[in-house]
């Protein structure tokens, strides 16, 4: 089809359109998204693996359901998977040593519902090794590059999803949100990324790193592809417990109707301190624009949300402590070579498995679980993350969605923060207690500082994500934002 | 809850280098020479963070350890397929074909 010079990549809903019509088939859609990967991937390196064979079977397939009458949205749709995503007999490494030779015998649910729908899974996409982090430097496959500049990271822990949404490699792509790792690394890359509520999406399949708190979403370019991977993947799953049973709604038939009577909540402590300028300046534009749009705005408060990176950073690792024991070199994963006895063995398999930043969080977990320590800090964290769940809940009496800056900054340099975790886990600060409280949030493109771009963040109580996402595309509807593309595409000359 | 106002002030002591070796061999994880250094200090930066929580009055607090109020769920008990044992086994780093090996645990020659 021919490119639209507002949306210079095609959207998952133009391609599926295409697709639909006869116009183009999965199998050709799922070559070209190969081609663009092997043109413009080896500087920004978002994917760790791709399997071009495999790809054109999903997409034979697909193109067998549309020849039946599909009318999904997503048929014939390339998606890049976050590489802690299970496939069945595929690679799922989470960028970890400890999972290089790693082949799941299952699929994951949410890739289950992609599959089924008719979405081709076009390569499994670099992360924070075990989604811990805030800049995909921590991969033990080395860092994935900003489309928007090379010399910068593109967040994380998805971050190689995003970069792949970015830089036109993928329309859409599935990551996981822990603490903000699918929102801050859409902030980073200009793209859109869904933290649904939690339990809106089955967990079966993604390896746990904190389970309170994960939750699989999209990525994507516009408001209505995040809005169809969600259609797609939301609902309950015998295989996870925790998924919610409440029936999915219909998220698009009435997704382009303003809301009328919109109430956004703005705190004032946002803008306080430790934010950029520009990124005070472009979220402070949305919101005024919001206001011209009709929307009323509400000052509210969150009187905890200072304290929610420190009770993030005891909780998440605890859990993560917990569940990271699995890797004992018995089952799966690697094994030293060399050691005397079984805890030599252990010891040295997981010494030797795991990167820094896993060990720093399983040993600072480890440590807050232990005995004369829970009660101050595990306990005391549990109790802080109730109150910062409180405050939400009194917010949104007042207000219908909360706006929020996504990150203090735009993307900073690869390195930059590499040395100084706590300055790397203070980054986190606007995204990281919207998983302490389960409720949905969600990125968007809302304006650049010197070639980067700014995300705004919305956050609404839980399971509201279809006024969240009404609300989401009021403000892309009046804005071009996501329409911009790094200029990558000009160096490189390949067309998506 | 167990003596909560004598808990904080043992954790305020700054973590030491002894203490991180005891949590790294009880997090099962092999420290190379000079690493114990490093971590030490990157945990007490971040130890000394989180202290920020001190302040905070959580006084009959309930604590929340889940997003989402957590029922039991129950299902029929009826058998359903499992994974097959090829596939269990298969990315495992030692097998018979039948069982996991791992190294002998009790002693004797």
């Amino acid at each position: 089809m021919p490119p639209d010079p507002a949306q210079p990549y095609p959207t998952a809903a133009d391609l599926s359109a295409a697709v639909r019509s006869g116009d183009r088939t999965a199998v050709d859609v799922a070559a070209s998204a190969n081609e663009r990967i092997a043109a413009v991937d080896g500087r920004i390196r978002a994917f760790l693996h791709t399997d071009a064979e495999r790809s054109a079977a999903w997409a034979a397939n697909a193109d067998r359901l549309i020849a039946d009458g599909s009318q999904s949205d997503l048929a014939g749709v390339p998606v890049a998977i976050k590489d802690n995503l299970c496939i069945e007999d595929e690679p799922c490494t989470c960028a970890s040593r400890m999972l290089e030779n790693f082949r799941p015998p299952y699929t994951a649910t949410a890739v289950r519902r992609l599959l089924d729908a008719g979405a081709v899974p076009i390569g499994r996409t670099n992360l924070d090794e075990f989604a811990m982090g805030s800049s995909t430097e921590n991969s033990g496959a080395g860092p994935t590059r900003n489309p928007w500049d090379p010399d910068r990271a593109p967040g994380g822990s998805s971050g190689g999803s995003a970069a792949a949404v970015a830089a036109g490699m993928a329309p859409i792509a599935l990551g996981s949100d822990t603490g903000g790792s699918i929102r801050q690394p859409a902030a980073f890359c200009g793209v859109v990324g869904l933290k649904p509520t939690y339990g809106r999406v089955s967990r079966y399949g993604l390896v746990a790193f904190a389970s309170s708190l994960d939750q699989i979403g999209p990525f994507s370019r516009t408001v209505r592809d995040a809005a169809s991977v969600l259609q797609t993947i939301a609902g309950h799953d015998p295989l996870d417990s925790t998924s919610l049973s409440d029936p999915v709604p219909d998220y698009l038939s009435d997704l382009d109707e303003p809301l009328a009577g919109l109430r956004v909540g703005v705190v004032a402590d946002h803008f306080d301190v430790g934010l950029d300028k520009e990124v005070s300046d472009a979220v402070k534009g949305a919101i005024e624009l919001y206001r011209s749009l009709g929307a009323e705005t509400v000052d509210i408060t969150l009187p905890h949300s200072k304290y929610s990176v420190a009770t993030y950073y005891l909780i998440a690792p605890s859990e993560a402590s917990s569940n990271l024991a699995r890797y004992d070199g018995v089952h799966y994963g690697h094994r030293a070579s060399q050691f005397d006895t079984l805890e030599q063995m252990y010891e040295r398999s997981r010494g030797e498995g795991f990167g820094d930043e896993v060990k720093r969080r399983i040993m600072l977990g480890t440590y807050a679980l232990s005995s004369g320590y829970y009660d101050a800090f595990y306990l005391k964290a549990m109790q802080v993350r109730r109150l910062i769940q409180q405050d939400f809940v009194a917010a949104f009496e007042q207000c219908d969605v909360i706006a929020s800056p996504v990150t203090p900054t735009t993307a900073f340099a690869i390195g930059e923060l590499a040395d100084d975790p706590l300055a790397m886990y203070l980054s986190d600060v606007y995204t990281i207690s919207a998983n302490l409280a389960g409720i949905p949030a969600i990125s968007l493109p809302c304006g650049f500082s010197k070639g980067l771009p700014i995300g705004l963040q919305l956050l609404g109580p839980a399971l509201s994500e279809p006024k969240l996402l009404r609300a989401a595309r009021m403000y892309e509807a009046a804005t071009d934002w996501h329409a911009r593309v790094p200029s990558l595409q000009a160096r490189t000359g390949a067309t998506p | 809850m167990s003596e909560p106002a004598a808990a904080p002030s043992i954790a305020r002591k700054s973590i030491s280098r002894k203490d991180v070796a005891r949590v790294a061999k009880l997090s099962r994880l092999e420290m190379k020479p000079g690493e114990l250094d490093a971590f030490t200090a990157q945990l007490r930066a971040i130890l000394g963070y989180v202290h920020l929580l001190d302040e905070v009055n959580t006084d009959g607090v309930e604590p929340m350890a889940h997003a989402i109020d957590v029922r039991d769920v129950l299902r029929e008990d009826v058998p359903t397929p499992m994974l097959p044992r090829d596939a269990a086994l298969a990315n495992a780093p030692a097998t018979d074909g039948d069982f996991f090996l791992v190294p002998q645990i009790l002693g004797g020659e």
